[in-house]
């Protein structure tokens, strides 16, 4: 059904539409989205824990993980408030450098990604492994500022942007798909933005 | 009664029944969808709008009206928005639009959240946060609530008659107005931007420390409420936030 008198819109550069999901608008700016106040998190109390159930595996005080392997990714971001944002620059270490480090592999099919604020979500660990997401530590090459997640967050940019968890202090490898914050609050649990995972009720 | 989405869309039509200004740049717009729900306050819908080239844009609204209510949304024009300015210059009583809801089910409040509540808007950030007061108003419990509200002038105070009425029931709301570019008009309000002092003000209106606090505006205005509301010595724990903009 065509709406009645709405023609003009934000219509993308046509070069560069196959790149914006269904229902999604190119954002220029970097908006910022959170369920409460913006923590404040100091690098010298930051740490980093790997955990299978409630099992710490390995951590990481923040001079130690930024001794890890440094990578770059510049991704197309996608907010399931319908804004995507082109060639977001990001450095930070890789979930696979992070695992080799600890000398394990993947324990369990999934994962929750725990917060310093108790903010979490869940990944399948697939998601995660194999050169698809790290934790960013610089954005555009200077620390991540706090109300975009810094000191460090997730990114995991081929899902909508609420799974690359902001404040992030540890992966939680799960026997089963357990919902984050979020995804216990009506939305989608895998959240691919080609396929419109926005909500719950969404195939 | 809560109506569930069609299994091939979740999509439906909703056709606008009334239309009113609120302020320069605010207007109402009521829905009646084809199937109606039941929504809580503080939740949002997601507006779909669709060329006949096929291009769609898409908006997620906060409701502005108590559960029961209908669905009123209270939209602001951004000149450089493209749905917004649809609403304030095209759209007319008696046209379809496609609406999916209610969504969200984190910044809400009901009846048994209880309170007292802190409630912080700015601008249209307030919407969210009328639902919420109607509810109580509605409900008739005696939760205290407070609402600091910002806006730049006293004409772009949405709901404002509304919302004085309110006040003047002494039934354990308060509100407080804050105006970022005019002087206060009334005694308890304020000219300044919100901050610690301003948030430690209102906590103490209140008959014993917030249960919740409830703050919804432009990210910049969010992140200052907010933070002003740990100054004041709210626990971040308890405060919830609904964030726009860039």
């Amino acid at each position: 059904m065509v709406t009645r008198g709405f023609f003009s819109g934000r219509r993308p550069p046509s070069d560069t539409d196959t790149r914006i999901p269904p229902g999604q608008y190119l954002e220029q700016g970097f908006p910022v989205l959170s369920a409460g106040p913006t923590p404040r998190v100091r690098t010298e109390d930051w740490s980093f824990t790997l955990k299978r159930g409630p099992r710490p595996l390995k951590t990481w005080n923040w001079a130690e993980f930024n001794a890890l392997p440094q990578s770059n990714m510049t991704r197309d971001i996608h907010c399931v408030t319908a804004w995507t944002k082109f060639n977001t620059p990001w450095q930070g270490v890789m979930i696979d450098d992070i695992l080799a480090d600890a000398g394990i592999q993947p324990p369990t099919a999934y994962t929750l990604a725990l917060s310093f604020d108790g903010y979490s979500t869940n990944v399948p660990t697939k998601d995660l492994v194999t050169g698809k997401a790290m934790v960013a530590l610089l954005y555009e090459g200077k620390p991540i500022t706090a109300d975009h997640g810094g000191p460090a967050r997730l990114l995991v940019p081929h899902l909508y942007f609420w799974k690359s968890a902001k404040w992030v202090n540890g992966l939680q490898f799960t026997e089963r798909d357990e919902p984050g914050f979020w995804e216990l609050r009506g939305y989608h649990m895998y959240g691919d933005p080609w396929r419109e995972q926005r909500y719950s009720s969404d195939p | 009664m809560t109506a569930e989405p069609s299994p091939q869309s979740p999509w439906q039509a909703a056709t606008i029944t009334r239309i009113q200004k609120r302020t320069p740049r605010v207007a109402s717009f009521w829905f009646q969808p084809t199937r109606p729900f039941a929504h809580l306050a503080g939740q949002h819908v997601d507006i779909r709008l669709t060329a006949p080239d096929g291009y769609q844009a898409r908006r997620s609204y906060s409701i502005a009206s108590a559960p029961g209510g209908g669905i009123e949304l209270a939209i602001e024009r951004l000149d450089d928005g493209e749905v917004s300015p649809f609403f304030h210059d095209v759209a007319a009583v008696g046209d379809e639009i496609k609406l999916r809801g209610p969504l969200g089910g984190h910044f809400i409040w009901e009846e048994s959240d209880g309170g007292p509540i802190l409630l912080v808007g700015g601008g249209s950030g307030v919407v969210p946060l009328m639902a919420m007061l109607r509810h109580r108003t509605l409900r008739n419990t005696a939760v205290p609530v407070a609402l600091i509200f910002s806006a730049r002038v006293w004409d772009e105070v949405i709901f404002r008659d509304e919302l004085i009425g309110l006040d003047d029931r002494r039934d354990g709301f308060d509100l407080v107005l804050t105006l970022t570019r005019e002087p206060a008009r009334r005694p308890s309000d304020y000219s300044r931007r919100v901050d610690a002092r301003m948030m430690a003000q209102a906590v103490e209106r209140l008959p014993k420390a917030p249960r919740l606090a409830y703050v919804c505006g432009a990210n910049a205005f969010v992140s200052a409420a907010a933070d002003a509301l740990i100054g004041a010595g709210v626990p971040a724990g308890l405060i919830r936030t609904e964030r726009y903009g860039v």
